[in-house]
């Protein structure tokens, strides 16, 4: 991007993680509008592929750990990592440096790179001081804690202070908010009976709050919650936070 | 250890299709939960005393040998007898040769999940002996010739009509030929027939939930009140635990004490708490006049000193299989294991195997709510993933799934690659896509993603990847 005056001179290496960037482009560019707007220099590095989740949760660890090396190439020269997913941000963050022994000569440089990197909506409330998005929005959402974000990041308020803040958005808690969509990762695929029921469940507990989004802070357990509630031909609708903070949830789905 | 946990998907579907069973599930995946938060937010100390039991059975499994050391001799002092026992076969064969002893034909048993991983049962059946489990749960299942459903509850998948039907069935022979159906009289049938057994029985078995090293007592936490009169009203009082159930001190003892009931069924403490030390005395009213302890290995100190270990930590609460949404979809027989949810799924691999474990440790969608109740702190989703990296490298995991994950991390490496083969996957997935509900959906997908389609459809964008959009030149 070109510089910006009203940049503080942080830059930002967004990391678009593999399901925003074949599934959800536009969570991609709500990320960047969210960080540009918030101050920061943001740029994609172009050779970025996968944080490594699949193997490293498989039991792969050797090709986990090759893909936390190429996160280290691809973004050791920005100020702070962001990533709108708290699952991949979690494993940069939380996950790399435990496959590093101290022998290693990486270890260093992922220890590092863990502690610059940061889940989107954290990212813009704890780093950044946000605590309000101009904007207004008349619909009605109901939010889900995706796990590894709320256990593993500590996020529940950060986007529910954000989304409120937001002119005519309303929130409506649906229960279990806090409770597993049946999502993750491979077990999906996996075990497909045992995620399907959970899945179910789930949307029983949005369709109870009667509103008009389901909204969550990870692309694959929105797919997750969207897919269920489409196969059930329910039309409530399925946004990724920064989609809503950026106000892009307004333009036809994609 | 029996393990029948290949056969998952298989029950799991079934349990899932099972609405009694279903209904129960949802009930108590609610409450106990629900109770166990109400608890540990009455008392601040709540997430004090949890680091306190962490810290003190970390000491305990650094310094296992010297406590359990110090508890064969305080409880020898006493009175009793100490039998280390290495393998299932080696604890049931001290057993029975403890039954021989005093000539036993009945026995009687209460609270001891390591009877169950030990199989115990069947073994002394298969010598002869009556054998009757006293918890009400256990004794429903051993009727009905099931496995615990869960680790507090063995039998709570069962509704009040099926143990009608059961009691029906075996207490004719009691002279009970009227079906009870109430929930009060079918358990005060129970105890009018379990009272002869307790009457009659040469031994009485339990299990232990505490071993203190300070004063070589045994302690039984219980709600029933049976696990009592098995450990007093027999001769001979056996008892069969495993070496991880020691703490240090009595002091030690409370803070568990306050943690167990609260994680496991939301309540303050328990009915009883009894702390056990040898037979009876000269001037006791009562109690066995044998006190025997099986110490059981059974796979425990393979387990030390490996990313395992602290799962012997485990103090058998079963909070993270209430809060487990894996555990409340599909339930505790689905397993196909003694030990169920998130623990079962790193203890059954420890003590069986890897391979006839490996579907255990899989069926997780680590949402680490386990970890997140767990009274003792134990990592079980990383616990999980280290026995799925035991069995990548012993290519237990599936074929498809290792070609697929090789291909993945080869594109890692080659990102124009990883590029090319994301926007194919776009491109494919916009062509079998249609158009419904204001969205553009898949509705079948090929290979690993028809597990995806079973149950939901997918969003698919129509537009080219982000990667390449931003590569045009689009910034917002």
């Amino acid at each position: 991007m070109t510089e910006n005056s009203s940049t503080n001179g942080k830059r930002i290496g967004l990391f678009a993680t593999c399901l925003v960037n074949t599934m959800r482009p536009r969570v991609g560019f709500a990320s960047l509008k969210l960080l540009e707007d918030a101050g920061y220099e943001v740029s994609v590095p172009g050779d970025q592929t996968c944080c490594g989740q699949p193997n490293y949760n498989s039991g792969d660890r050797e090709s986990a750990r090759d893909f936390a090396r190429s996160f280290i190439d691809q973004f050791k020269d920005f100020d702070y990592v962001v990533v709108p997913s708290g699952s991949c941000a979690a494993m940069a963050k939380v996950h790399y440096p435990r496959l590093f022994d101290d022998t290693d000569p990486e270890k260093a440089d992922i220890d590092a790179i863990a502690a610059r990197t940061f889940e989107l909506v954290s990212f813009l409330t704890d780093m950044a001081g946000l605590t309000s998005i101009e904007g207004k929005n008349t619909t009605t959402v109901t939010y889900h804690d995706a796990c590894s974000g709320l256990r593993e990041l500590k996020i529940k308020q950060q986007p529910r202070t954000l989304l409120s803040s937001i002119d005519g958005l309303e929130i409506k808690e649906m229960e279990d908010a806090e409770v597993c969509c049946g999502f993750g990762g491979l077990f999906c695929v996996k075990y497909p009976d045992v995620s399907g029921e959970m899945v179910r469940k789930k949307s029983d507990e949005i369709l109870k709050t009667d509103a008009d989004a389901i909204v969550t802070g990870d692309v694959g357990c929105l797919l997750n919650m969207e897919g269920a509630l489409a196969r059930r031909g329910e039309r409530t609708r399925a946004f990724h936070v920064a989609e809503v903070l950026a106000g892009l949830d307004k333009e036809d789905a994609s | 250890m029996h393990v029948t946990s290949k056969d998952f998907d298989e029950k799991a579907r079934a349990a899932i299709a099972d609405d009694q069973l279903q209904m129960g599930l949802f009930v108590f995946g609610k409450i106990f939960p629900l109770m166990r938060d109400a608890k540990a937010a009455e008392l601040p100390e709540f997430e004090g005393l949890r680091d306190s039991a962490r810290d003190i059975k970390t000491n305990v499994l650094e310094n296992l040998g010297t406590y359990l050391d110090a508890f064969e001799a305080r409880a020898e002092e006493a009175g009793g007898r100490i039998h280390w026992a290495r393998t299932a076969e080696e604890a049931n064969s001290i057993v029975e040769r403890l039954c021989e002893e005093v000539g036993a034909k009945d026995i009687i048993k209460s609270k001891s999940m390591v009877t169950e991983e030990l199989e115990l049962n069947d073994h002394l059946i298969d010598k002869g002996y009556s054998v009757v489990e006293t918890d009400l749960g256990e004794y429903i299942i051993q009727l009905r010739n099931e496995k615990p459903f869960h680790i507090v509850g063995p039998a709570l998948h069962l509704n009040a009509g099926q143990v009608s039907d059961t009691f029906y069935e075996a207490h004719k022979k009691h002279g009970r030929t009227e079906k009870v159906e109430d929930k009060v009289k079918l358990v005060e049938e129970a105890r009018i027939v379990l009272r002869e057994r307790f009457k009659n029985a040469d031994v009485g078995i339990t299990g232990a939930n505490f071993l203190v090293a300070e004063t070589g007592q045994i302690v039984l936490v219980t709600n029933e009140g049976n696990a009592d009169l098995t450990a007093t009203l027999p001769k001979r009082h056996i008892v069969v635990t495993g070496i991880e159930k020691i703490v240090p001190t009595l002091d030690d003892l409370s803070v568990f004490l306050r943690i167990l009931a609260r994680s496991a069924t939301g309540q303050d403490t328990s009915n009883y708490v009894s702390l056990y030390s040898g037979p009876r005395r000269a001037r006791d009213a009562d109690g066995p006049e044998q006190f025997d302890i099986v110490l059981v290995d059974n796979g425990r100190t393979d387990m030390l000193g490996t990313p395992v270990e602290e799962m012997l930590r485990c103090i058998r609460c079963g909070a993270c299989l209430n809060s487990c949404p894996v555990f409340s979809t599909v339930g505790g027989q689905t397993y196909g294991s003694v030990y169920s949810g998130p623990m079962g799924a790193v203890w059954t691999p420890a003590l069986a195997s890897v391979s006839s474990a490996a579907k255990l440790p899989n069926a997780s969608s680590f949402c680490g709510k386990c970890e997140e109740v767990c009274p003792v702190r134990i990592p079980l989703p990383s616990m999980m993933r280290h026995w799925r990296e035991k069995e990548f490298e012993a290519h237990l995991t599936p074929s498809g799934q290792r070609w697929g994950l090789g291909m993945w991390a080869w594109l890692g490496k080659h990102p124009s690659l990883y590029r090319a083969a994301t926007n194919l996957a776009g491109i494919g997935l916009r062509l079998i896509s249609k158009g419904r509900s204001g969205k553009r959906l898949a509705t079948w997908l090929p290979f690993i993603g028809q597990g995806w389609t079973q149950s939901r459809d997918l969003a698919v964008p129509q537009e080219p990847t982000f990667l390449s959009q931003y590569k045009e030149g689009r910034r917002r």
